[in-house]
């Protein structure tokens, strides 16, 4: 009687991703920030190019940071507002589905945003960051951020204070991913020897892990009233 | 016999029995019992507050209760919420549909949600916005859609996938009365198709023409449960007013 997981995970993917296509809101607001943020650090941070090397990790992560949280806010205030979310726990539906197919889209958003973010960078701050390491881990701290962001996103809509209060909620939760995803790009970008800083992706790939289960776990008492 | 004393010896397809659901210390429904059956169309009335709208949610398994039970055909909320879900469509005063998707890509959207066979989605969309006079705006974004237009199509989404019960909070809410007498016709068709209604309103003239029992519910409990028969608008008001006064003034 109950619609299979994955169709139901893939219809939410595929509503959101043609929503965004028809209204391009998201990916704009996101993208546009992005962009302007990383202009204002690059004329901030006219730095020689070891500190420039040190600091380029900072200056993406805290824009990819910034710009997802914008995103998840729009992504889920759109499921709140009309009800929308409502009418999806309706459905004969697993209720983590629903989770599942707006962490996928979110990430995809923002993953988006961070792959346009790359060449950008790597024009305005003379610094190949179109490497094969970095994307990997871009890869993982987006996840983790797309999924703890999911779930507090879904919490925070529903308050006057979302706008607010997402980033306040989810920056101390999800310090683990900011620290190792800007560890592992700063040796990356430095060149450091690769056994040197395997442990950063190692620990992104197990706090990821540990995110998923425990939004997994509680998304049920989340959304209930 | 009142209704409320058949519960024990007549077999509803939706039933209550010493519901509570309270919101912190706060009391919103108090051991309601309240029983319907198949086919029924019913008119849910009360003061703001007075906990229509949570009841309906209890119903549709979008609210846990704090106290007592809730069957559905046969199986129990929340533990066969699934089950039932897919028994219910329910139209709310907020629309439920995106309003950046056309008509038919919003109920595409859920009937895939709904597991309807794809093989019969096109035939079955193109009835139901047919139904809802909304063909021809088919492909139009639901953004551009007057209030009435996105009520109608709500509608639509209820009963994508024929459920036997429909639930509707406030449906008139914000439509003007062209529109009101739209929905009056939806849900007349609605009704003679089978399926049991459960309609909270304030607007008493339709409570009184389209269902065939109207239950007060104030604070928390029934305040009135009887058949519309011989009932008009006016009667009904009178009804209302002291039901709801005699319990406020309580």
């Amino acid at each position: 009687m109950k619609t299979p997981f994955l169709k139901a995970v893939l219809s939410i993917v595929r509503k959101d991703v043609q929503i965004e296509l028809r209204s391009r809101e998201l990916v704009s607001s996101m993208g546009l920030f992005a962009l302007l943020s990383i202009l204002i650090f690059s004329f901030a941070l006219e730095l020689d190019r070891s500190a420039r090397q040190e600091a380029i990790s900072g200056v993406l992560w805290v824009t990819v940071v910034f710009a997802s949280i914008l995103g998840l806010n729009r992504s889920l205030a759109m499921e709140r507002d009309q009800g929308n979310l409502d009418a999806m726990l309706l459905a004969p539906i697993d209720r983590v589905a629903i989770f599942f197919g707006k962490l996928a889209g979110n990430l995809v958003f923002a993953l988006v945003v961070g792959l346009l973010l790359l060449p950008i960078m790597t024009i305005l701050y003379n610094q190949n960051l179109l490497q094969p390491w970095l994307l990997v881990v871009l890869l993982l701290g987006t996840f983790g951020f797309a999924t703890v962001g999911t779930l507090l996103a879904m919490m925070t809509v529903q308050t006057r204070a979302r706008e607010s209060l997402l980033p306040i909620v989810m920056m101390p939760v999800a310090l683990p991913v900011l620290l190792a995803a800007v560890r592992a790009s700063t040796n990356i970008l430095t060149e450091t020897p690769i056994a040197d800083w395997i442990a950063w992706p190692q620990i992104l790939v197990v706090v990821d892990i540990i995110y998923l289960v425990a939004c997994y776990l509680l998304f049920e008492y989340v959304i209930e009233e | 016999m009142t209704l409320n004393s058949e519960l024990e010896t007549r077999n509803f397809l939706i039933e209550t029995r010493a519901l509570v659901k309270a919101y912190g210390l706060l009391p919103v429904l108090r051991k309601l019992d309240l029983g319907i059956t198949r086919g029924e169309f019913v008119a849910l009335l009360g003061p703001n507050g007075s906990g229509k709208s949570t009841l309906l949610r209890l119903l549709a398994g979008l609210s846990k209760p704090t106290a007592g039970q809730i069957l559905i055909g046969g199986w129990t909320l929340p533990d066969e919420a699934a089950a039932v879900r897919a028994q219910i469509g329910m139209v709310s005063h907020k629309v439920l549909l995106y309003e950046n998707l056309s008509a038919r890509e919003n109920l595409r959207f859920f009937a895939r949600l709904y597991n309807l066979p794809p093989a019969g989605v096109d035939a079955r969309l193109a009835e139901l916005l047919e139904q809802v006079g909304l063909s021809r705006r088919a492909a139009d974004p639901v953004r551009t859609f007057s209030r009435g237009m996105q009520q109608r199509l709500s509608i639509a989404r209820a009963l994508l996938h024929n459920p036997d019960i429909l639930l509707l909070d406030e449906p008139y809410t914000g439509l003007d009365v062209d529109a009101s007498s739209v929905l009056d016709g939806l849900l007349r068709d609605a009704h003679a198709g089978g399926r049991t209604i459960l309609m909270t309103t304030h607007q008493l003239d339709s409570a009184a023409a389209l269902a065939g029992r109207v239950v007060i519910l104030s604070r928390g409990g029934i305040g009135y449960d009887a058949p519309t028969a011989g009932l008009d608008g006016a009667r009904l008001s009178a009804i209302y007013t002291e039901t709801t006064s005699m319990v406020s003034a309580r």
